[in-house]
């Protein structure tokens, strides 16, 4: 790109001064070529972090609704001594918990399958098959469920169907429950896949040498060694659902708050900015935690 | 090897999977052909009203032409960013390219909401108003990552010794990079191009913090389906959405050898 840029193409070919000079200092052209994209994200991005944490710090006046810059540490007194948003904070957590649980349970027999069972053309189909929900629209799958759940939708006219009485599950925390799996789904069967693909089959030929049966070995090899690939899936399906405002809008019933959707709230309505910030650095702090562990269960190198 | 029974359980369950992975976006599908406005199953009919209904929708219009400009925009930007980070770091040591592909990732990483809000405060702060350039702000800063990620793949896949010998044969800087370069690293940055473009397509969470009173096409969705209004038109909106995030990823895909598409997910 610096390259490029320094002049125009000469016919007598071979470089100019310029370029010379460029090749002969890498640290010169690495500068420049990382200014523009660094100088975005420092400039922009982290100045953004550092104000957000800095915001969280202050306060706002009741009257005027101005942001006061007073240090004080009342927005996180609030958070961590008010049981409304203790209670809040624990729901979200709740639901992140089991929204990872469920999913590593649905996704480990269905990796297994793909990495072990399932042909290489298979593998292949079935990869792409999990890929491609991912990228289709997250609002739109979302919305979907709303048309299966509700009262006379998809799920209740198959009960129906089956001599079952209806369901009615829509706007619940079962509700969203299902959701959260089903979106971040994906999430968690390519690492667990991926780390279960790199079991080697002379392992288990080994355990079945020793005597073990297949149960056994898929308890004692697979099992430990998919399981790096299964914690680095939990972290995107449990940060995703922490960070997440829009399902427990539309898909949860009253009384459904997230810490995102206080959030939301304080930054529009309510404009209360250093309250909504200091709320943001919650689930900032928990990815951090969740993060150590992670890193400790050996989940970076799975990623 | 599995025994009978167990290969039939876990065929099994993985079809169980794909269905449910599958409906629900089939269903959409099916929906945006619904003849009555009212959303229950199964359809009393099939028609395609809603389609032309949907094209002629100002409201709808306006906010997909900001969802592609906004989206053409920050793909561009993203484009140049990502494109000029891969370029440095390819030669960097290990610590260094690690320090820049963690700040590349955050915005993805951290949860939405941080990122939105992040940002909402910082334009606030400066006495930015929200428009269509504070949403290109946002878009960028998390596509460039997807950029970033594929062009820097390739560029240590590709032998350096092929630039060498352009430069041996007499090519200045710009002719390798013209005639070698490029066409080694163009499937690469045409495929990040597409991914970045698909995720700004569909983005929400971010966006709503950071656009003003005007509606991105997913904004659009989401106002009309929590008023639970207009939903026939949202069918239609939605199958549209689906379709043109899929077909950009489809061909990056393709492009990549899949390995692409893996690796922005796998980071996203």
């Amino acid at each position: 790109m610096a390259v490029e840029a320094a002049g125009r193409p000469r016919k007598t070919g071979g470089a100019s001064p310029i370029q010379s000079l460029l090749w002969r200092r890498p640290w010169l052209r690495i500068s420049l070529l990382l200014l523009p994209p660094l100088g975005w994200f420092v400039l922009i991005y982290l100045a953004s972090l550092a104000l957000l944490l800095v915001t969280a710090f202050w306060q706002i006046n009741s009257f005027t609704t101005q942001i006061e810059q007073v240090w004080n540490l009342d927005n996180f007194r609030i958070i961590l001594l008010d049981p409304t948003y203790r209670l809040i904070i624990g729901r979200t957590i709740a639901m992140a918990a089991a929204v990872t649980v469920t999913d590593a349970l649905i996704a480990f027999p269905f990796a297994y399958y793909m990495a072990r069972v399932a042909s290489r053309r298979t593998q292949t189909l079935l990869f792409a098959a999990v890929l491609l929900p991912l990228w289709a629209s997250y609002i739109a799958r979302v919305y979907s469920w709303i048309l299966i759940l509700n009262h006379s939708g998809v799920l209740n006219w198959s009960l129906q169907s089956i001599g079952l009485p209806p369901a009615n599950i829509g706007y619940t925390y079962v509700a969203m429950w299902i959701v959260f799996s089903y979106i971040w789904l994906p999430f968690m069967i390519i690492p667990t896949y991926a780390a279960m693909e790199r079991v080697p089959e002379s392992l288990m030929e080994a355990a079945a040498d020793l005597g073990a049966r297949r149960a056994r070995a898929v308890r004692d090899v697979v099992l430990p060694l998919a399981l790096p690939g299964v914690v680095a899936g939990s972290i995107f399906t449990f940060s995703l659902t922490l960070g997440d405002y829009i399902t427990p809008i539309l898909v949860g019933g009253a009384g459904s708050t997230f810490i995102g959707n206080v959030v939301y709230s304080n930054v529009g309505i309510a404009n209360n900015v250093p309250f909504a910030a200091a709320l943001a650095t919650v689930p900032v702090a928990i990815m951090a935690l969740y993060l150590i562990g992670a890193k400790r269960l050996g989940a970076f190198e799975a990623l | 090897m599995e025994g009978f029974l167990t290969k039939l359980a876990l065929r099994t369950w993985a079809v169980l999977i794909l269905l449910f992975l599958f409906i629900p976006i089939i269903l959409i599908l099916v929906y945006a052909f619904n003849s009555s406005n009212i959303e229950s199953w199964p359809l009393p009919g099939l028609s395609t009203k809603w389609f032309a209904a949907t094209w002629d929708d100002p409201e709808i219009r306006a906010a997909l032409e900001l969802s592609l400009r906004a989206g053409l925009t920050a793909t561009g930007l993203a484009l140049v960013l990502g494109s000029c980070a891969a370029f440095a770091v390819q030669r960097m040591t290990f610590f260094g390219r690690d320090v820049v592909s963690l700040l590349f990732v955050l915005p993805l990483a951290l949860p939405g909401i941080v990122t939105g809000m992040a940002l909402n405060s910082f334009f606030h702060f400066n006495g930015i108003t929200l428009s269509i350039w504070t949403i290109v702000v946002g878009h960028t800063t998390f596509c460039i990552v997807v950029v970033y990620n594929n062009v820097l793949a390739r560029l240590r896949r590709t032998q350096g010794s092929l630039i060498e010998a352009a430069m041996d044969l007499g090519a200045n800087g710009f002719q390798t990079f013209r005639d070698i370069t490029l066409p080694l690293i163009a499937t690469a940055v045409v495929a990040g191009a597409m991914l970045a473009f698909a995720l700004s397509f569909d983005e929400v969470i971010v966006t709503t913090l950071v656009a003003g009173a005007q509606n991105t096409l997913p904004l659009w969705i989401f106002g009309a389906v929590r008023l639970g209004q207009r939903l026939p038109e949202v069918n239609v909106v939605v199958s549209f959405v689906i379709l043109v995030t899929i077909v950009p990823v489809a061909i990056a895909a393709r492009l990549t050898g899949g390995s692409g598409v893996v690796r922005t997910q796998a980071e996203r």
